[in-house]
């Protein structure tokens, strides 16, 4: 088991205590629904810390990854529209083994053609004539499955399991592309890198936003089914009723008047079946956060993370100890993003729909790596701790804003225009607090606030 | 040949004066990440708040001329309000360099952290640009519109085809067409220039030769202020200002500066040029072409367009990704003013 520091008990004590702060200011469900997306965001930065801390491999393909997870909760849980699949089903299919065929041709020519010239006429001459005949197949395939219904369906529709196994599909997903580009982009120059995984997770956003057969596109997929229970059947649950009063006993035993104790009840009931549900989440996400802090922990004791923390600190010494440098980056590449297609998995389960339109760079790549950058690269717990507190101040910087401002301004009359206008712009402070921190946080503590502890033997 | 010449209108018209225009734009913008990249050693993602910014103060400049009745006639106001932007992008410029940029030069840090330091400094030009003006979409050109409508074309040629000038697609190019030459005049031809190159080319030759390092960098922001500015300016009096669209803009303006071999001016230009006709080329639908230059018998049932307009942005990483697996220091060989 792992020793924590003092500071890093500070720390945790910290992180607990601001939930329970907001919990008596502003309500425990605020505080819950800031609580589950914080443990989202601590998944999502654990993942890039995988990758970033260990081997410092830079991934600022965050947001793509991210859609896959949610492209598989969608296709995990929906259920399936048969009418869909018989309009283009075997369209997409024939269109997938040609691309297939298509792959191994490719990779054919780039073994048997030797001379470099021959094999760059022959791969072009071949994918565009593949391209050619796959938009045949596909294009009318497609065309069929978005004209099934369109109002309400016209996409392939998903598998109808339950959705908390898209979670580990997410991973998978988001693998799986993680694989793709790494075989293309590791070996590029660090800069060269993060723009270009920059660049293929638009990619990957653009299409999931554009090709409407597989993910509803930009007409967003709605009514996902839960994991936990819905309030509304939970308020009608003898138990929990039974669990409400028990619970609140003293509370209700004060009031004698029949009718009125039942109308106190009955918003007692609303209120926490409200707070159940979120608590159900919170504990979900706690025990998946859990399990892959304690592998991720393991991994970096043990003495393949060494090995990672080798390449990363001197690339050519551990290539001269006969580490694969290549094999390993890609490894680690692959498994930060699968973490952090789990995350994505679960932060469609949570909203319970998915909107392709939503994924910007600025929001779900660019936070994450201040979070990173924030808790401290290299350490778990700071990838936790920073995901909890830059998401925290992300969501508190505009009542924080509101009440500086009214403050600040508390001479002006309320009509005037200046302060108007400021009022008005507060949502966008939390750009300006989130470039503070980076940046005071790079320029004093570059190592992270909970830094990467140094092992010596 | 009457089929011929409406053909190469259409091209004109749908490809190469668009193609020109957003590539121009590119190619400033371009230039700026390769400037930075040169001297100061890291990619920019700021770059393109830096252009926002610039914009933003031209339109506030705009906005007051109007309201003094201050303008060129045909040309746009903004043209006017321009060297004003291009004065505080220059400020910005110097005070991120002065507060932010310099410690990490000074320490050394490796491109990595000066990269993240930037995204930063994104982030606090982002905020500052969405609290004075927020996230509406303006539009910010007046003047003459057109300098050749569609319909005066046709009636002049008597073709089928017309072709529409804007007056922003002339106004861009001319003004790229002076900023890139003086850019070039002023590497190859002034002595601070020739000292830029020698920073960039060695730095450690250059201190030894005298060359103030200071001083390079300052020159290196204030041509940055300049390019940035004008790209951002052009850009938004072309297709409308929107803080959005910059920071999507950032991804195809690295693209341009690395396909044409980071670090390389040169190179920026070509490829921002290679980007924003790819970019066009590829998501055209060409049907209207093929009906007036192929026989009747063959005209085209569909399209023929590669890929849906949707896929814009892809088309330039697609390109990045290709360049760089096969020819990865770019067209040009980079590092290198």
């Amino acid at each position: 088991m792992m020793k924590f520091e003092r500071y890093e008990w500070v720390a945790i004590t910290i992180m607990v205590s601001l939930f329970i702060f907001v919990g008596f200011i502003q309500g425990w469900s605020v505080s819950l629904v800031i609580l589950n997306m914080c443990i989202i965001s601590a998944i999502m930065t654990m993942g890039v810390n995988i990758s970033w801390g260990y081997a410092g491999v830079i991934n600022f393909g965050v947001m793509g990854f991210l859609a896959m997870g949610g492209l598989a909760a969608v296709i995990v849980s929906y259920p399936p529209i048969t009418e869909s699949w018989k309009a283009g089903g075997t369209g997409i299919g024939v269109s997938f083994i040609l691309l297939v065929i298509l792959v191994t041709a490719v990779m054919y020519i780039n073994k048997a053609v030797t001379e470099k010239r021959n094999r760059y006429i022959f791969n072009t001459i071949v994918i565009i004539f593949g391209i050619l005949v796959i938009r045949h197949f596909y294009l009318n395939a497609t065309e069929s499955i978005e004209d099934v219904n369109p109002a309400i369906a016209g996409f392939l529709g998903g598998l109808g399991l339950p959705i908390i196994f898209s979670w580990i599909v997410g991973g998978f997903f988001a693998a799986s592309v993680a694989f793709i580009i790494g075989k293309v982009a590791l070996g590029l120059r660090s800069d060269y890198l993060a723009i270009v995984t920059l660049g293929i997770s638009e990619i990957v956003v653009s299409v999931l936003k554009h090709e409407e057969w597989l993910s509803r596109g930009v007409k967003n997929v709605i009514g996902l089914k839960r994991p936990v229970p819905y309030e509304i059947n939970l308020q009608n649950t003898d138990w929990f009723i039974n669990l409400i009063t028990y619970l609140n006993s003293s509370k209700l035993n004060n009031i004698v008047d029949v009718s009125d104790r039942q109308q106190v009840l009955n918003n007692l009931i609303i209120d926490g079946s409200g707070i159940f549900v979120k608590l159900s989440y919170a504990v979900l996400f706690l025990i998946v956060m859990f399990i892959i802090f304690y592998f991720a922990n393991k991994a970096q004791l043990s003495p393949w993370g060494r090995m990672m923390r080798a390449i990363r600190d001197n690339e050519t010494a551990a290539n001269a100890m006969g580490k694969d440098i290549v094999k390993q980056h890609l490894i680690i590449f692959v498994i930060g993003a699968a973490i952090v297609g789990v995350a994505g998995a679960m932060l469609v389960t949570l909203d319970g729909l998915f909107t392709p339109s939503g994924y910007r760079p600025l929001r779900f790549t660019f936070i994450i790596w201040i979070m990173v950058i924030v808790g401290g690269s290299g350490n778990n717990l700071g990838a936790i701790f920073g995901g909890f507190v830059i998401w925290f101040s992300w969501i508190e910087a505009a009542p924080l804003t509101t009440f500086i401002i009214n403050q600040l301004t508390v001479g002006l009359e309320p009509t005037n225009a200046f302060k108007l206008h400021l009022l008005d712009s507060v949502p966008y402070f939390r750009y300006l607090f989130m470039g503070l921190i980076l940046l005071l946080i790079l320029r004093y503590r570059p190592k992270g606030i909970i830094p990467e502890k140094v092992r010596h033997s | 040949m009457i089929d011929f010449l409406n053909s190469v209108i259409v091209l004109l018209n749908f490809i190469i004066i668009p193609g020109i225009t957003y590539g121009s734009q590119l190619a400033i913008g371009a230039l700026g990440v390769t400037f930075v990249y040169a001297i100061l050693r890291f990619a920019n993602f700021a770059h393109g708040e830096i252009m926002s910014f610039g914009a933003m103060i031209t339109i506030l400049f705009t906005w007051f001329f109007q309201s003094q009745n201050i303008g060129l006639g045909i040309l746009p106001t903004a043209l006017i309000a321009l060297p004003i932007g291009i004065v505080a992008t220059i400020i910005l410029c110097i005070i991120s360099d002065k507060f932010v940029f310099q410690y990490y030069r000074y320490q050394k840090s490796v491109p990595v952290v000066l990269a993240m330091v930037s995204i930063g400094v994104m982030f606090v030009i982002n905020a500052i640009i969405r609290i004075i003006i927020g996230t509406e979409t303006i539009k910010f050109s007046d003047g003459q519109k057109f300098i050749m409508k569609a319909k005066q074309f046709k009636v002049m040629t008597g073709l089928n085809e017309g072709l529409a000038l804007k007056s922003s697609q002339v106004i861009t190019i001319l003004i790229t067409i002076a900023l890139l030459t003086f850019t070039f005049w002023f590497l190859q031809k002034t002595k601070t220039g020739k000292s830029m190159r020698a920073f960039s080319d060695n730095e450690d030759l250059a201190l030894l030769s005298g060359i103030n390092p200071d001083r390079v960098v300052f020159i290196t922001w204030v041509i940055v202020g300049v390019l940035a500015c004008v790209a951002g300016t052009l850009y938004g009096l072309d297709k409308s200002y929107k803080p959005i669209i910059y920071l999507n803009l950032v991804l195809p303006i690295f693209a341009s500066a690395i396909v044409g071999g980071i670090g390389s001016p040169f190179g920026a230009v070509v490829g921002g040029y290679v980007i924003a006709f790819s970019e066009i080329m590829v998501t055209y639908a060409y049907k209207k072409f093929f009906v007036y230059i192929l026989p009747s018998s063959l005209e085209p049932s569909g399209l023929v367009q590669l890929l849906s307009t949707d896929y814009k942005f892809a088309v330039s990483f697609s390109i990045l990704v290709i360049v760089l697996l096969i020819r990865p220091s770019g067209i040009f060989k980079g590092r290198v003013l």
